[in-house]
């Protein structure tokens, strides 16, 4: 059985910056290292935390890619409802994200591919093909504002003075 | 020509801390830990707010007191938050900032010659203030010993019969210190006993981290001696909006508003609109900036011990307040050296009274990676120091 727990203040730091060393996020939690060391030790065991990654701004590179987004409805297999389909339509690497949703759409799919032929390909060859998939509709994204949380744009640097009372 | 300037306003040193900022100011990549206000900006659904206000051409003077609809949720943020009602048609005035309300206060009160006790070390303002009006500001020291914790005891040895106010402000800038419900109890009943209003700065409240704020305001018998100051810079990162608040018995807080009347007329309209979206749904934001406020904090006193340098657990507001003195330099020269050296800018503690010297003040309004730097680059420092 899953245990349920509440997003703590430790996981909440990893979060915002997974590269923070145990010391630090020790400092900062008023806890030893050690203890800092082995809870995060423990969310991994159990699955809490999936991974580490570093939110990048890909229009800033100079690389080949394309992104879309495609809802897609699918009937429900008999055992294993929709989870089955959505595992196997999760293995394919082209696929990056995917939700089950509410509304007039089953699953949100969020796909990468180096270009528009093979996005389409993904959706036409792939996707569309499997059985239980009953139609799908593809939104290719143009720009990126924000992801993960994270604004892509930079911030200025605010006006404040160096000393105050 | 003899000098023009009135000779009560002569003898008020310029804010030390206005001696720091210019110096600061000429040197390049500093990190500062003087910056007495968020680095947050403030809440979008704030700002947000206010814009839409602008489109909709709120651009005009106010009631004296205040928009009425901001009184009315003043009221219940006071009810919620320091369990104290005020009548928002006859008890609440809406002022630029803590600042204008601490000078309304205080020339409403003050006659030539009455004594105002306050504790130091403290911000900037207090004495000045009252020396503008005519007043003696009469500091009662507070001690590391103590946590900065305000006595009976410090209190009753300052007062005398020309004593009319009490000035306080807990948590307290610089030390960080709390007035936990037990010395509240006590100074309230000082207050009382000597008959004294008291007038409570309280700005730093929502930045409490344990053990929950108690303001003097709701303790029985104390309302109607108290002129109770609040406002939005601290705790919804709006110190640029200058809005600020009094809440005091109707006839202290009518003569305030013939003072604010006749010399501001009412507090910027926007910023008024804008605090306004703050009390009714910036609870959360509070929150969360005093969640990350804890972990600095956590940081910066972990960072000091590590050094050998002896830094109380500062309860509230966002200050730590470090003792430097064994290092044989004076808080003003361990200040300059620091930042001569390191190019990190913390306020020498003497900024904030006398009573300072020893110590200097590293706020945590700070992001984590200019923490992190400022406390590697003092630990070199301290180093140089010992050697």
């Amino acid at each position: 059985m899953l245990q349920i727990r509440v997003m703590d203040e430790l996981l909440r730091l990893l979060k915002e910056n997974a590269l923070e060393s145990p010391r630090n996020l020790a400092k900062m939690l008023n806890q030893s290292e050690d203890a800092v060391k082995a809870r995060i030790a423990d969310y991994e065991r159990t699955g809490v935390i999936r991974g580490y990654q570093a939110v990048v701004n890909e229009d800033k590179l100079d690389i080949d890619r394309v992104s879309a987004v495609i809802e897609v409805k699918i009937t429900p297999e008999r055992e294993g409802g929709y989870d089955e389909l959505a595992n196997r339509i999760g293995r394919f690497p082209e696929v990056d994200s995917i939700y089950l949703m509410s509304g007039g759409f089953d699953l949100l799919i969020f796909v990468k591919g180096r270009n528009l032929k093979e996005v389409a390909f993904f959706v036409s060859d792939k996707l569309a093909t499997i059985e239980g998939v009953v139609s799908t509709v593809t939104h290719f994204m143009l720009k990126t504002y924000k992801d993960s949380g994270v604004l892509m744009e930079a911030e200025k640097e605010r006006e404040r003075l160096g000393v105050t009372p | 020509m003899k000098s023009p300037i009135a000779r009560h306003l002569i003898g008020v040193p310029r804010s030390g801390i206005r001696d720091f900022f210019e110096i600061v100011s000429a040197r390049k990549g500093v990190i500062s830990l003087g910056i007495g206000e968020p680095d947050f900006v403030t809440p979008w659904h704030i700002s947000e707010a206010a814009l839409f206000a602008l489109e909709r051409g709120a651009t005009a003077y106010t009631s004296n007191l205040g928009i009425l609809e901001l009184r009315e949720e003043v009221a219940r943020y006071m009810e919620r938050f320091y369990k104290v009602s005020y009548d928002p048609k006859t008890e609440i005035l809406i002022t630029v900032g803590v600042s204008e309300a601490l000078d309304l206060a205080i020339r409403a009160l003050i006659q030539p010659g009455d004594e105002v006790l306050y504790h130091e070390p403290c911000y900037v303002s207090y004495a000045p203030v009252v020396t503008f009006a005519h007043g003696k500001a009469v500091a009662v020291s507070t001690r590391r010993e103590d946590d900065f914790r305000l006595t009976r005891a410090a209190l009753e040895a300052k007062v005398s019969p020309r004593t009319k106010v009490l000035l306080l402000n807990f948590p307290t800038n610089p030390t960080g210190a709390v007035l936990p419900r037990k010395d509240c109890e006590e100074i309230a009943a000082f207050a009382i006993e000597h008959d004294l209003v008291v007038l409570t700065d309280e700005i730093y409240a929502e930045l409490t981290y344990a053990g929950g704020h108690v303001s003097i305001a709701s303790l029985p018998g104390m309302k109607e001696r108290t002129i109770f100051l609040n406002g939005f810079s601290k705790t919804w990162a709006m110190t640029g909006w200058r809005i600020g608040f009094a809440c005091a018995p109707p006839e202290l807080t009518e003569a305030m508003m013939k003072i604010h009347q006749y010399t501001i007329m009412c507090a910027p309209t926007l910023g008024q609109k804008a605090a306004i979206e703050a009390l009714r749904h910036g609870e959360a934001d509070a929150e969360h900036m005093r969640k990350d406020y804890e972990k600095r904090r956590n940081y910066i006193c972990a960072s000091l011990e590590e050094m050998g340098i002896p830094c109380h657990l500062p309860k509230g507001a966002f200050y730590a307040f470090p003792y430097i003195g064994h290092f044989g330099l004076s808080s003003k020269d361990f200040a300059l050296n620091l930042l001569d050296q390191e190019n990190v800018a913390c306020v020498p503690g003497t900024a904030f009274g006398s009573s300072g010297e020893g110590f200097i003040r590293c706020a945590y309004a700070a992001n984590m990676p200019n923490i992190k730097e400022a406390m590697s680059r003092m630990a070199r420092f301290v180093g140089k120091l010992r050697k």
